[in-house]
This record gives structure tokens, C-alpha cells and sequence, in this order.
């Protein structure tokens, strides 16, 4: 039967198939290893790392036969899964995701490499379960069922969860299962949506013989039609974006996240900062964004003072942490505080901007994260007492710490500030949010992220040398060197000619945007809806 | 005639073997040709099933109740799909059986046929057809499970378990007669074709009807073990030998969730169409539904403060209860399906996390706490993985068998128009979730304490069957499903 049921699969898909390699390569590996004998812990490294960068050259290929012009999904791939539900394994690219997918690719043999030394007991495990992630988080970037979505959305959570738990540091229980519960919350709340969603679109609206649908290319098209009544839809919206808020995190569900950052092992944290809180705000843009636009206009506010606050919350208490990991995890809330504001603009700027923030957070915050876990696999403490003047004894480390700093603060010619600067241009632009504050307190966060990561940065590498423990660091070697110069050259990249990667996007987004907008308004008699756009309508 | 022989040929090769065991076992003590010929016989059932079902064709001959037994019981496919999950259940607890009676009691024949008798007596629950064969299912099962709860004569606790189930189970069972008895008074039969057929006429008293009903449903809701019945199953559960509980709590379940399916399915669901008896109806099935809703959050409520295993993993069976009523409650095909699905995958979830737990105990549930259990995957690492899934599954985390059947559930109750209770199942789950995680956080994160020294053999067989099948049915459900919805026709 299984058997059947790949056979089945391979069939439908002979041209495309570098997506199913992308989301099946890093499985087939971790299924590999799991013959492995558990003492040959180089095999594990290298084959993990093999499997990973191969991973990342075809979705390289995913890169170049995109086609820019197009904004709807491409490399389509359907299988029948459960006929009986219309459940089926259909996944897809667009420009949204395409970028995402590769951001997935390429932090993942980062981690790989990192973990070599920052792993030092239960090796099997581990490679096998980081593969095992790699495959679910890139199977929700693609997967383009509803309910296919979901069981991704359950499956990464399992492998993050040992990883809190079994390599992380003291308090690690404790965050583990903090995560745990608080990512479950969310999701099942969203599996009560999609539920319902299927059973209205398919049994109700559409009359199929399945009395179910979770076809998400279906589902937006019929729901662009208005079928659901405005105070329906607006908790299938929250059902949806409680959720992901959690995920992303928005402020005040973020509480997760210092705890699982700071006790993850240094792969699990730029996992956890690289990829796996954008499945939050990806989830945002395709689903609650492209599903229910209606709601999305009503709640953009909401959830913009939310991301606002969040920016600002993030920054504060970022600068009085005296715990280095734990600055950086708070630096997450804030500069994704930028993103949900960049995505609820529901501009092109906004959402472009959000877009390339993504995965700029990905990049610096990952090598922040990164620089830390070098500081402390020599010395083990993150306390930013504990150091000072670190720059006489690791020159090297200090230029690479001080990109991604100037990244993270937002520095022109590097990522961070393309993104940060095309999301607050949203925020300013947007009809949805009619209002300038958004832009003028959100751009104060950018300022507290300079106070605060450079005064960390001085603490930590300028200044004499007082401990006389740092006296004898080692400079980063020749592995550090290898994961730590790719993440340089993106960043710089994105930050000099940024329009590379927002080609990719630039229609899809358009596309998403411009649905929200056409979308004529049902019959509601609320008035807030009503307002909202009239007001639209003034702008134009 | 020759179909008649096909249709009971399952039952009849298990009757048979238990006469013969009985008697065997009188003459000749041999433990070897119990064992064996047990589950030679449970085996054979299962695939003459099998064949059974392929013969008689049943898409396109759904009944055949009416060839023999003159309406006494029904052959349809659904009940046979039940059989199927019985006779595993049966394989599987004499499987793991006999290296647990040897390490903690010493082995005796009369276990195997036990647990075939109460086999037995689930195949006469789900093809029966009338109200007594239903009640002598239901007897024969129970009467076989008070002994098997009472096994180990010298542990107290075991005993205890015994002595409860059997008082607690009996005064259900009056229930459940005075039930048939009022709605056989109200009308005029106990065929379940006839009730419905009176029902739909409108040919019957209303409030005896209904008080039978109910009656009928409380009996049912005890051998569940749905709230505020469920008092005796964890004491129970975590009294009897682990292998029994780990029998009861799936495969008795399961029958008893197939004895309130058919009532509901031919008492209830014809009363919908009638003016006179809507409200009744309504308000049935919203206590159904209100009992359900309790049933889970109260299981999982005090599941959350175990610190025994076994007395987690029968608090946690009874919001198993809960989930299943879900489908009752919804009361369509879907819900049905539904139930067909869970109780397959509950049996190999339940009953895996319980033979794990019997391979490491000693005499008197020794090696049962959540403490025993740190650092278990240090030593263990296959055996505590395979927990792990079991316990995922038990919290419905997908890809496992449990997170499928969780779903058609709430996908049931949604469609009936149940949201409210969806979202009590959710948030249950939830809660659930933290002590399912709690056992994972005490084998893997935890330091490793004295270990428990796991058996292994025959039993371990038996969590690999469940270990696969709870995988397998995770990855490809659609086959169950198909196959369950052309067996309801």
C-alpha cells in the first residue's frame, strides 16, 4: 500500500522535481541515519551535512527555473492522500515562499556545521531529528493544503522539542515544555478552523461528494467571493492568527520564546530565530492575509498596535538584560514586531519590506546567535560581565560579531535596513492603518536596537582586557570561518543590491495586496467595516 | 446453508476452541498448547473473517440478519470490521501475556481462555441485533473481565480491582435490563429493526421510551467508563494485571462503544424525524454530548496529577471515552466512521503504552511511577522511542494513528453542528498534552535513576504490531476509511 501510494505520487510529478527533492531529501536522510551504528558520530556529522548542502544546490535550481513574471503557484505538485475528505499532498511554490524555502535550504547546513562542536552527547539523535526538522519546516513553506499544512505545522514541533530539551541548557525542561504548550494552543485552535472552513467550502458552498475540502488554492478562490459572513469569518481569522501570533511571537504571546532561545543549544537558537519563527508570520501573510481579507482589514490595527508595542516592549527590555543570548532573544520580538507591521500595512511596500525582514532576521539574529554560542563554547557563561575586551585576543571574531551586530541595528549598505525601512514605509503609506504613529513609535525601536547592541557589543569587545580568563581565547577556526563567511556575503548582498530577491516576490505580493483591496465589501451592517473603506476609497 | 456457515464461521471457530480448551486443560495441563492454540485460534477467526466478508460482498448486501438466527443477530460489515479489531485486541493480550504472568504471578490456562470467552462475548455484542443479545454480549464479556481483573489471587491490589469491577459492573448491569425492560414496555419490541420501525410509525409510549433510553444509556456509559460512571476504571485499570487492563480499556471500549453506536444509530436517529419526539431527542443528545464534554476534561484533569503510569494511562483511557462519545453524539456516518477509526487506533496506541509499562514491572506494580521512568531512554532507546509514539499519538500529534481518528471526530461533531464540543475536545487536548509530554520528559531529559529492567520476548512482539500499526495507520489512513465507509454502505 505504501508502495502504491508513492508510485502513485512519482507518476503525477515527472517534470518538477526539484521541489519534492527540497522537501524529501533531508526525510531520506534522516531515515538513512537511523541505520547508522550510534558510535560512528563523524558519520553522522558529515553525512548530515552532505545531505543538508546537497538539499540547498537543488533548491538552488528551485532559484533558477522560477519564473519572476508569475505571481500564482508554480512546481504544483497533487496526490491523492484521504479521497474520502479531499485530503490530498499538494504542495507549490510562490513568490512568498520561494524565498523562505530558500532561507530554509541555507541556514540548515549552517546549523549542521555549527552543531559539530556545540553537540557533544547523543549524536544520533540529534542529526536525525535537525534533518527531520528541516524536512517539516520546509514542508509547511510549501505545502498548499490546508490540513497537510497542519500536520508540517504539529511535525516541526516535535523535533524542537527534544532539541530544547535534551541538549539545551539548565533550565531546559522547563522551556521546553513552555514551548511546547504554548505552539499546541495555538494549532489546535487552528485545526478547529480548517475543520470547519472544509466542511463550509466543501460541503456547504461547493456540494462536493467529499462534503470536505482543504485544497487551499480552491478555498481562496471561493472565498474571495465573500461566501462567509463577515462575524464568521472573523473568528476563523483569529482561530488562524491566534496561532501564528503565538508562533511569530506577537507581544503579549511572546513569553515562550526568551525561555526557548536562550536554553536552546546554539543550532537549536538560530533554528528557532532563523526559520522557525517565520512560520508564524508566513502562516499570517498566506492564510490570514490571502483567506480572509475582510477580517485582516478589520483587525490590521489590532494587530498593528500589537506589533508596535512588541517593537518597543522588545527593545526596552533587551537593553537592561545582562545575559547575552537572552538579549538576542529579545531582540527577536522587537525586530519581528517590524515584520507583522510591514505585513498589516497590507501594502506592497509593507509586505515586501516584511518580506526581505524575514529573512534578514533569519541571517543576523542566526549569526548573532551563532557569535554568542563561539563565545561560549570557550568560556561557558553568557553573562556580558564575564568578557570585556575581547577584540585584542579574537580580531577575526569581532568583525564577524560586529557585521551582524550592524545588521541587526540596521545599518545602510547591509540587510537589516532594506527591510526595516520598506516595512515602516508601508506602515506610512497604508490606507488600512490611516494613521502616521505607527511609523514614528515603530522607528523608535530601531534606535533602541542601536543603544542596546552597541552598548552590548562595547561590553563585550572593547574595553581592556579585566578577566583574566579571556586571556587565553582562541580566535574562531577554520570551521567557524566556513559557516560564518556565507552569512556575510547574503547580508551585504541583500543590502547593496536588494531588488535580486525582491524580484522574486514582487508579483505575488502585488497579487496578494491587490485581492485584499478588490474584494468588494458584503453586506455587513458594520459600521467599522464600512468605514474602513470608504476611507479606502477616499485614498485612491 | 452454506452462507449461514460462513457468516457465523467465526464464532463458531471460537467457541468451539474455548470448549476445547476448557476441556484440555481438565485433562492434559499443558501450558505450551493453551497458549499456542489460543491465539492459533484467535488468528484463525481473524482471517476467516477475512474471507467471510470478501464472500458475502457486503457493499452491495449490507444485512443479512434476516437469513438465520431469526433476527437474533445482524452480519453486516461494520460488525465485522469490529470483530477484527477484537480479535487483535485478543492476539495481542495473550501475546503479552504470558511472560507477564510468569514474572509476576506464575501462569495459568485459564487466562487464555478468558480472554477468549470475553472475545466472544464482544463478537455477540457487535452482531447483535436485539436488545437481549446485546445484554448477553455484554455479559459474557464482563463476567469474563471480573475474573481476569481479579487474576492474581495473591495481590491484593488485584483482588481489590476484581471485587470492584465486579459489585460497581453488576448494579450497571441492572441498569441496563431495566432499560430494555422500559423500552421493550414502550415498544413492543426488542429487535432493533422493530424499534425503529415503531418509532418512525410513532407507534410508541413516549416517556417510557425515553426514560428506557436513558436508562439503557447510563448502563452503557459505566462499561466506557464516561463521567460520572467512571469511577471504578482507574481504580480498576491500575489493580488488575496490565495486560488485562490494557484488554479492557481497548477492546472493552470498543465494544461498548459499539453497543451505544447501535442504539443510538437505531433508537435515536429514527426519532429525529418525528415532531412528537424531537425534543426528546435533543435533549438526549445534549446531555450525551454535555456527559462527553465532562468525560474528557475530567479524565484529563486528574490524568494531569498521576504519578503512577498506570493509573495516568487509565485516567487518560477515560477521556478516551469522552473523545469516542464525540462520534455518538454527532450520530452520522461520519461519526460512526469515525468511532470505527478511533477505536482501531486506540487499540494500538493504549495497548502499547501498557505493554511497555508490563515489561518493566515487578510483582504488585512495582516500576510503575513517572520516577522510574527518568533517564529510561539512556538504556532503552528503542523502547522508550516507541513509548514516545504511543504517547504522541495518545495526545493526537500527527503523523500517528491517534491524531486521525481525533480528527474525523471533530470533523464529525463539527458537521453535526457541535462546535462547542470540538472546542472543549481541543482544549482538553491540550491539557492532555502535558502529561503525554511529561512521561517523554521523564525518559529523555530527566537523569537516569535505578533502572528498570524491561522483559523482553513474545510481549515485545506485541508492541512492535502496535508500533507499526499506530505509524502505518498515521501515514495511510485513507485505506481504513474506504474501507469502513463501504462496510456502512
Amino acid at each position: 500500500m505504501v508502495v502504491a501510494f508513492f508510485l502513485k505520487f512519482v507518476e503525477l510529478n515527472e517534470t518538477d522535481m526539484e521541489l519534492l527533492l527540497t522537501l524529501f531529501l533531508p526525510l531520506i536522510g534522516a531515515l538513512l541515519l537511523l541505520f547508522v551504528n550510534r558510535n560512528n558520530i563523524k558519520t553522522f556529522k558529515y553525512f548530515s551535512l552532505a545531505v543538508s548542502l546537497l538539499t540547498f544546490l537543488v533548491s538552488l535550481l528551485l532559484l533558477i527555473k522560477f519564473d519572476f513574471a508569475n505571481p500564482e503557484f508554480q512546481f504544483l505538485t497533487e496526490a491523492v492522500w484521504i479521497e474520502k475528505f479531499d485530503l490530498g499532498f499538494r504542495v507549490g511554490i510562490d513568490g512568498i515562499s520561494i524565498l523562505l524555502v530558500l532561507l530554509t535550504t541555507f541556514i540548515s547546513p549552517i546549523t549542521i556545521l555549527s552543531s559539530f562542536s556545540a553537540i557533544e552527547k547523543r549524536e544520533k539523535e540529534y542529526y536525525v531529528l535537525l534533518l527531520f526538522l528541516q524536512f517539516a519546516m520546509t514542508g509547511v513553506f510549501v505545502a498548499l493544503d490546508l490540513f497537510l499544512f497542519y500536520i508540517f505545522w504539529e511535525l516541526v514541533l516535535i523535533p524542537m522539542y527534544f532539541i530544547i530539551g535534551l541538549w539545551g541548557g539548565k533550565n531546559r525542561i522547563y522551556a521546553s515544555v513552555k514551548f511546547f504548550i504554548y505552539t499546541v494552543v495555538g494549532s489546535l485552535f487552528m485545526l478547529v478552523a480548517i475543520v470547519w472552513l472544509g466542511l463550509y467550502v466543501g460541503g456547504n458552498i461547493l456540494k462536493m461528494p467529499s462534503g470536505f475540502t482543504s485544497n487551499f488554492i480552491l478555498i481562496r478562490q471561493i472565498l474571495s467571493q465573500n461566501v462567509i459572513p463577515f462575524e464568521i469569518e472573523r473568528w476563523l481569522f483569529l482561530a488562524f492568527a491566534l496561532s501564528f501570533c503565538i508562533k511569530v511571537p506577537l507581544f503579549p504571546l511572546h513569553t515562550w520564546l526568551p525561555d526557548a532561545h536562550t536554553e536552546a543549544p546554539t543550532p537549536g537558537s538560530v533554528i528557532l530565530a532563523g526559520i522557525l519563527l517565520k512560520l508564524g508570520t508566513y502562516g499570517l501573510i498566506r492564510f490570514n492575509i490571502e483567506l480572509f481579507t475582510n477580517s485582516a482589514i478589520y483587525y490590521a490595527p489590532y494587530i498593528s498596535v500589537l506589533a508596535v508595542i512588541g517593537i518597543v516592549y522588545g527593545a526596552l527590555v533587551s537593553a537592561v538584560q545582562t545575559d547575552v543570548k537572552r538579549l538576542v532573544a529579545f531582540s527577536s520580538v522587537s525586530h519581528l514586531g517590524f515584520v507583522v507591521l510591514g505585513i498589516f500595512s497590507i501594502t506592497v511596500e509593507g509586505m515586501q519590506g516584511a518580506l526581505i525582514q524575514m529573512v534578514n532576521h533569519g541571517l543576523s539574529t542566526g549569526m548573532l546567535f551563532l557569535a554568542v554560542g563561539i563565545l561560549y563554547e570557550r568560556r561557558h557563561t553568557r553573562e556580558i560581565a564575564e568578557y570585556g575586551g575581547i577584540a585584542r585576543v579574537m580580531p577575526a571574531f569581532t568583525v564577524f560579531f560586529g557585521v551582524a551586530m550592524l545588521a541587526s541595528v540596521g545599518l545602510p549598505g547591509l540587510n537589516g535596513f532594506v527591510g526595516e525601512f520598506l516595512s515602516l514605509l508601508g506602515a506610512f503609506k497604508s490606507p488600512v492603518l490611516n494613521s502616521y504613529w505607527y511609523t514614528i513609535i515603530g522607528a523608535t525601536g530601531v534606535i533602541f536596537a542601536a543603544v542596546y547592541l552597541l552598548t552590548m557589543f562595547q561590553k563585550v569587545v572593547f574595553g581592556p582586557l579585566t578577566n583574566p580568563a579571556n586571556h587565553t581565547l582562541k580566535d574562531i577556526n577554520r570551521r567557524e570561518w566556513a559557516y560564518l563567511v556565507p552569512i556575510v556575503i547574503m547580508m551585504v548582498w541583500i543590502g547593496v543590491y536588494p531588488k535580486f530577491f525582491l524580484n522574486y516576490s514582487e508579483p505575488t505580493v502585488k497579487n496578494v495586496v491587490n485581492r485584499v483591496y478588490q474584494q468588494k465589501f458584503p453586506t455587513q451592517t458594520n459600521i467599522d467595516v464600512l468605514k474602513i473603506s470608504t476611507k479606502i476609497g477616499e485614498k485612491k | 446453508m452454506v452462507e449461514e456457515i460462513y457468516l457465523l464461521l467465526p464464532m463458531i471457530i471460537l467457541s468451539v476452541a474455548i470448549i476445547v480448551f476448557l476441556v484440555v486443560d481438565g485433562i492434559w495441563k499443558n501450558k505450551t498448547v493453551n497458549f499456542w492454540g489460543s491465539i492459533i485460534s484467535l488468528l484463525l477467526s481473524f482471517i476467516v473473517t477475512f474471507w467471510s466478508m470478501q464472500y458475502l460482498d457486503f457493499a452491495h448486501n449490507p444485512d443479512y440478519s434476516k437469513f438465520i438466527t431469526k433476527g437474533f443477530l445482524a452480519f453486516n460489515g461494520f460488525s465485522y470490521y469490529f470483530d477484527l479489531i477484537f480479535f487483535f485486541a485478543g492476539i495481542l493480550t495473550i501475546l503479552a501475556s504470558r511472560d507477564y504472568q510468569r514474572a509476576n504471578y506464575k501462569e495459568l490456562n485459564e487466562f487464555y481462555t478468558l480472554v477468549l470467552i470475553s472475545t466472544f462475548g464482544m463478537t455477540i455484542i457487535s452482531h447483535s441485533n436485539n436488545l437481549l443479545a446485546l445484554f448477553l454480549g455484554i455479559e459474557t464479556m464482563s463476567l469474563s473481565f471480573y475474573v481476569l481483573a481479579g487474576f492474581f489471587r495473591k495481590s491484593q491490589q488485584s483482588v481489590e480491582a476484581g471485587i470492584k469491577y465486579f459489585l460497581l459492573g453488576a448494579f450497571a448491569t441492572g441498569f441496563l435490563v431495566y432499560g430494555i425492560a422500559f423500552v421493550y414496555g414502550a415498544t413492543k419490541s426488542i429487535d432493533f429493526s422493530s424499534i425503529a420501525l415503531a418509532v418512525q410509525s410513532g407507534n410508541f409510549t413516549s416517556i417510557y421510551l425515553a426514560i428506557g433510553i436513558g436508562l439503557i444509556f447510563i448502563g452503557l456509559s459505566f462499561k466506557v467508563a464516561a463521567f460520572p460512571f467512571h469511577q471504578w476504571a482507574p481504580d480498576v485499570y491500575t489493580g488488575a494485571p496490565t495486560t488485562v487492563s490494557a484488554f479492557m480499556s481497548t477492546a472493552g471500549k470498543a465494544s461498548a462503544i459499539f453497543a451505544l453506536f447501535l442504539v443510538a444509530k437505531s433508537i435515536l436517529l429514527p426519532m429525529h424525524g418525528l415532531e412528537a419526539t424531537l425534543k426528546t431527542v435533543a435533549n438526549i443528545q445534549t446531555i450525551l454530548a454535555v456527559i462527553s464534554a465532562l468525560t474528557m476534561l475530567v479524565g484529563n484533569f486528574i490524568a494531569l496529577v498521576q504519578k503512577d503510569v498506570k493509573r495516568m494511562l487509565a485516567y487518560s483511557s477515560v477521556a478516551h471515552a469522552g473523545y469516542l462519545l464525540m462520534g455518538i453524539v454527532a450520530n452520522n456516518p461520519e461519526g460512526w466512521n469515525a468511532i470505527g477509526f478511533y477505536a482501531l487506533a486506540y487499540l494500538f496506541m493504549q495497548f502499547g503504552a501498557f505493554t511497555i509499562l508490563s515489561l518493566g514491572e515487578k510483582e504488585d506494580n512495582k516500576f510503575n511511577t513517572i520516577e522510574d521512568y527518568y533517564g529510561f531512554s539512556k538504556k532503552h532507546p528503542f523502547l522508550a522511542g516507541t513509548m514516545s509514539v504511543f504517547m504522541l499519538s495518545l495526545a493526537g500529534i500527527p503523523p500517528f494513528a491517534g491524531f486521525f481518528g481525533k480528527y474525523f471526530l471533530f470533523l464529525s461533531a463539527i458537521k453535526a453542528g457541535y462546535l462547542w464540543l470540538t472546542i472543549i475536545a481541543v482544549i482538553s487536548s491540550i491539557i492532555s498534552m502535558y502529561y503525554y509530554i511529561g512521561l517523554i520528559l521523564a525518559m529523555y531529559f530527566k537523569e537516569q535513576k535505578e533502572g528498570i529492567e524491561p522483559r523482553f520476548g513474545l510481549p515485545f512482539v506485541a508492541v512492535l504490531f502496535c508500533l507499526f500499526a499506530t505509524i502505518l495507520f498515521g501515514l495511510i489512513p485513507q485505506y481504513v476509511i474506504d474501507f469502513t465507509y463501504l462496510l456502512l454502505g
